[in-house]
């Protein structure tokens, strides 16, 4: 039982010690070897849709590239500019590799969620999650980890001494900080109809597809976390940050050898664990997928035992890097001033809206109020909110244009 | 002596070396926040001081609460500082205009704000002590509180970042 307590409270054996160790490594492995397989898995997809041939030389089908490309930055010379400060250009690859690595922590990896056994499992005799801990906030400590990755980049950028990281560097903050607000507030859609915190806990309301809340969460609050989560990793066609045409490298420009490596692997992790984060709020983690239409019926099972929630989990998970691999190949990049416009005009007040929305017909439910006069007030007060917010950005509009541009 | 208290039976060892060493990182990031020659350095160590205080939250076992100070403090708050400091005067290397000749009227300040948080502490908590076995509270309880009892302060204290958001409009706007 202790070992689904991430505080380790009360009386601890060695045996459950050591469970939580095991998970640790586990979770060490499982991470770097899937980013791995990421950028293999992301240049052979682009290739295959720029038609080329991409990696093909090391290892069978090319998959020990990453592997081989690794090597070879290890043994690079690590250079460090003079005019930088020295100590945190040597702090910052950790700061933005070390929460990327956190992320996996709180994400439920396997387990049992059928019935009422809401993913524990049973290992040498101790009951305990596919997780490496499951706090009751855990979906508060993505967003915390997910603002304290802006640290890596941004004082990468600064303590680099020089112009271009720095531009890229406050771009990406920027931008991290905008796309926060909508990627929490679609979060909120997701909490307030599972009602708990804890990622567990919402996986465990996702219990078959008709309980993935397709209507509430699964079109809107999807989305805008899609794009925004997209916007959170700078990946294209947010990826203003590296924009290697107008800013050399960007906030990376100056870092070599190891350094950089470790921003190439905290970069193509938090991808997989944004996929993963996706996988847990929308669409039931390990839960499988089951089928019950007419006379068709299927469980989900795959015949593999305990394995079957973490295999449900990494197919979930394989959809989502492909979307991911399959922006950057067909998406243009997009111009700054678009990219703002629509975080803050657009991103940020729909997410608020719905929202607004879901708690009104949640309250109402409680309340028993009728659902149409819910539908029919909320709809209103969204139609006044949006009429206030377009006549204020064409006010605004208006008097730039009058004044002339300010930069 | 001090040996002899900690072995007590009633009282945490490891808590209290946890306790001890989190707080002389929080005391020398406080010292480093105020000496610092680098605008830049002196806010790194107060995402020191701040994370400092979320690893003692931790150490109570108010998870929510901890959590919440990185997400607010560390996450947005120091985030927003650093940009600022650096659209506008982020120097490399040492800064000789950053000593105020009238530094020293913040101790008789930080020794008034310890002595009112101090009495507020003592005078509120008297002799309570948290159970040894406390657990963290529901994120349910704690909004309960807050959207209930604590509602008026929690209201005012809103009002204090509209006020602090319609003041970075109007400072930021000519229209």
């Amino acid at each position: 039982m202790l070992a689904l307590d991430p505080l380790l409270l009360g009386d601890l054996d060695l045996g459950d010690v050591l469970v939580v160790l095991l998970k640790v490594v586990v979770v060490f492995v499982i991470g770097l070897v899937a980013t791995m397989l990421m950028v293999w898995f992301e240049r052979k997809t682009i290739s295959g849709m720029q038609n080329r041939i991409g990696p093909n030389k090391a290892g069978p089908w090319g998959l020990l590239q990453t592997l081989a490309d690794g090597t070879k930055l290890f043994f690079k010379e690590d250079l460090i500019p003079e005019r930088s400060d020295r100590f945190v250009f040597k702090l910052a690859p950790y700061l933005s590799f070390v929460p990327a690595f956190l992320v996996w922590a709180v994400i439920p990896l396997g387990g049992d969620f059928t019935g009422d056994k809401q993913g524990i499992v049973t290992w040498f005799g101790r009951e305990t999650r596919v997780q490496l801990a499951d706090p009751q906030m855990g979906v508060l400590l993505l967003l915390a980890l997910s603002s304290i990755a802006v640290y890596g980049i941004m004082l990468a950028g600064w303590a680099s001494g020089s112009k271009y990281p720095l531009l890229g560097s406050v771009r990406a903050s920027a931008q991290m900080v905008s796309y926060e607000a909508a990627l929490g507030m679609s979060i909120g859609a997701v909490l307030l109809l599972a009602g708990t915190l804890s990622t567990s806990g919402i996986v465990d309301s996702q219990d078959g597809i008709t309980n993935w809340h397709l209507v509430s969460t699964g079109v809107l609050p999807f989305v805008i976390f899609l794009i925004a989560a997209t916007a959170e990793l700078n990946r294209p066609p947010f990826d203003l940050v590296e924009a290697e045409q107008e800013l050399v490298g960007g906030f990376n420009t100056e870092y070599s050898s190891i350094r950089f490596a470790l921003f190439f692997l905290a970069e193509f992790m938090n991808t997989i664990t944004m996929s993963a984060v996706i996988v847990t709020l929308f669409f039931g983690g390990p839960q499988p997928l089951t089928i019950d239409i007419g006379g068709l019926q299927w469980d989900g099972d795959l015949y593999l035992g305990p394995l079957n929630g973490t295999i449900w989990f990494f197919l979930k998970l394989l959809v989502f890097l492909y979307v991911y691999v399959w922006f950057r190949a067909t998406l243009p990049r997009l111009r700054y001033d678009q990219l703002m416009n629509l975080g803050w005009k657009l991103l940020i007040p729909a997410s608020l809206a719905w929202f607004m929305l879901l708690a009104a017909f949640k309250l109402g439910q409680d309340q028993g109020w009728n659902r149409v006069v819910v539908g029919a007030v909320g709809l209103t007060v969204i139609g006044v909110g949006v009429a206030l917010l377009s006549a204020a950005i064409k006010v605004s509009a208006r008097n730039r244009e009058r004044e002339g541009a300010m930069f | 002596m001090s040996a002899v208290i900690l072995a007590a039976d009633d009282i945490q060892v490891a808590q209290n070396i946890g306790f001890g060493i989190i707080a002389a990182i929080m005391v020398i990031g406080a010292l480093k926040v105020v000496t610092s020659k680098n605008v830049v350095h002196a806010a790194l160590s107060l995402v020191l001081v701040l994370s400092g205080a979320a690893a003692q939250y931790i150490l109570l076992g108010a998870e929510f609460v901890a959590v919440s100070q990185i997400l607010v403090y560390v996450g947005a708050v120091m985030v927003l500082f650093l940009f600022g400091v650096m659209l506008t005067r982020a120097k490399l290397g040492k800064e000789t205009d950053l000593d105020q000749p009238k530094a020293w009227l913040g101790v008789p300040v930080a020794l008034l704000m310890l002595g009112v948080l101090a009495w507020v502490l003592i005078d509120g908590f008297q002799d309570e002590r948290l159970p040894a076995d406390a657990t963290s509270k529901a994120a349910v309880e704690i909004s309960d509180s807050v959207l209930g009892p604590a509602l008026v302060p929690f209201l005012a204290l809103t009002f204090v970042l509209v006020a602090a958001v319609i003041g970075g409009i109007v400072l930021a706007r000519k229209d």
